[in-house]
């Protein structure tokens, strides 16, 4: 088995959110947003920051890409793609809870 | 013609060294040999001052370490006021001396995550590293407690020659304790740990095979358990990038209050550290002369001035290449184009199972 076999699967029912001490934060120094986590820290590009925004425990992952689909006028299945994304490989790094 | 100024990096990261007392008297400890005293320690109002000027620079987390955090009575107070300044707490622990009343309190006043060191797998080995009978149970015991909190926990376990052949054992305590990171940090050779490096240094086969493990166990906890390894630098082709680049990543404020690039800075002789009891953290980071003496590449000489790796390890660490070759300025002889390199070659291969001499 390959390390990307292993990866988390995100379902569409799954409600994400950030787990304590994992934290989206802007910061003017930094020129952006930021995820601020244990003993490290991650820049969070435009479209990360709208994903991680949304991570709040309630909305659905399905809800999350209708929402940014609608807002950006993007093609569903390319925000399917970022938010299975970015959401599988934090859940690997423990610092999203699916 | 004048070039144009380098622009001033921005820091990311503050090492609190809150207070030099610990319970404990590891053999590896990272603080220095001359250790600052309690009436020399900052008070709670200027710990509150250096975290609102930190944010303000652009500091984004707060180490708060030691020595042993939790030895000061106004841990919880000083842990309220790095989030007030809107910044990351992340508490360093030993364990040792920190109550589940006070984890509670500090759990409330929004610590956002803790790190507990653990010696061994085993105990008896465990508090004999740590010079501490019982300690392990008391690590243990408070981790449980960490998790049970809700907060994120993360195990480091400092890598030598009496623990390495348990790294796998480490891994699957960290995984059994509830921890989302555990650290596989090979000791660096600086203040005790150089004072007792022929006692802690493993063979390069050990070092071989630990890394080999380590891959090992990353690919079988994927998902699971973050594994972070520090490698042991007397064995590496290169050097490491020391505090991420003097002067650009963080930096370190002594429990008197001097703020040095890097914990172990004040090892190199000539340079002048600022406190900040009398400048801000942002004269400090800016104007201080010993951030300005190595940062950026102006200072280095050859092989460094004109390597191309100059910008990804900045020469390796200012410490080591003072502590091993005499000169602050050298190429950190860990590097294999270091004319000095076969120093620690020598150094590696000296090993002799001598009593620690234990931080005290």
């Amino acid at each position: 088995m390959t390390e990307a076999d292993k990866t988390h699967a995100v379902a569409d029912e799954a409600r994400p959110r950030l787990p304590r001490g994992v934290r989206l934060v802007h910061n003017e120094a930094q020129g952006g947003f930021v995820l601020l986590a244990p003993e490290r820290v991650f820049k969070a590009d435009a479209i990360a920051a709208e994903i991680l925004k949304r991570c709040t425990g309630e909305a659905t992952v399905a809800t999350i890409v209708d929402d940014l689909a609608t807002t950006f006028a993007a093609p569903r299945e390319r925000i399917l793609a970022d938010v299975t994304k970015l959401l599988g490989s934090l859940a690997d790094k423990r610092l999203l809870e699916l | 013609m004048l070039a144009p100024a380098e622009k001033l990096p921005t820091p990311l990261g503050l090492l609190a060294e809150l207070t030099h007392r610990c319970p404990l008297g590891c053999p590896y400890c990272s603080n220095p040999l001359n250790l600052d005293k309690r009436a020399d320690e900052l008070d709670t109002a200027t710990w509150a001052r250096v975290f609102r000027e930190a944010a303000g620079l652009g500091v984004l987390q707060v180490h708060l370490s030691g020595g042993e955090p939790a030895a000061r009575r106004d841990l919880v107070e000083i842990t309220a006021a790095a989030r007030q300044a809107g910044l990351y707490a992340n508490l360093i622990t030993s364990a040792v001396g920190l109550g589940e009343k006070t984890l509670t309190a500090l759990a409330d006043a929004g610590l956002d995550h803790v790190q507990i060191s653990i010696q061994d797998s085993e105990q008896v080995s465990a508090d004999r590293i740590a010079g501490y009978d019982g300690a392990f149970a008391r690590k243990r015991a408070l981790a449980a407690r960490v998790v049970e909190l809700g907060l994120p926990l993360t195990v480091n376990a400092v890598i030598h020659r009496a623990n390495i052949e348990r790294i796998g054992d480490l891994v699957e305590m960290a995984l059994a304790l509830g921890a989302s990171r555990v650290e596989i940090a090979h000791v660096q050779y600086y203040g005790w740990a150089l004072e007792n490096r022929a006692a802690l240094m493993p063979t390069r086969e050990q070092v071989e095979r630990a890394v080999g493990a380590v891959e090992t166990l990353r690919a079988r906890h994927h998902g699971r358990i973050v594994i972070d390894a520090v490698v042991p630098d007397y064995y590496a082709k290169y050097p490491k990038p020391c505090v991420g680049g003097w002067g650009r990543r963080s930096l370190n404020v002594t429990p008197a209050g001097r703020v040095l690039p890097c914990h172990a800075a004040e090892s190199i002789p000539g340079l002048e550290f600022w406190s900040v009891r009398e400048h801000t953290l942002a004269d400090i980071w800016a104007s201080s002369p010993a951030f300005r003496a190595f940062r950026g590449t102006d200072w280095m000489q050859e092989p460094c001035a004109s390597c191309p790796r100059r910008h990804e390890d900045f020469g390796g660490c200012r410490c080591q290449a003072f502590a091993l070759t005499g000169d602050a300025r050298a190429t950190d002889p860990v590097c294999h184009l270091s004319p000095k390199h076969a120093i620690v070659g020598e150094l590696a291969a000296a090993s002799e199972d001598a009593a620690y001499v234990y931080r005290r």
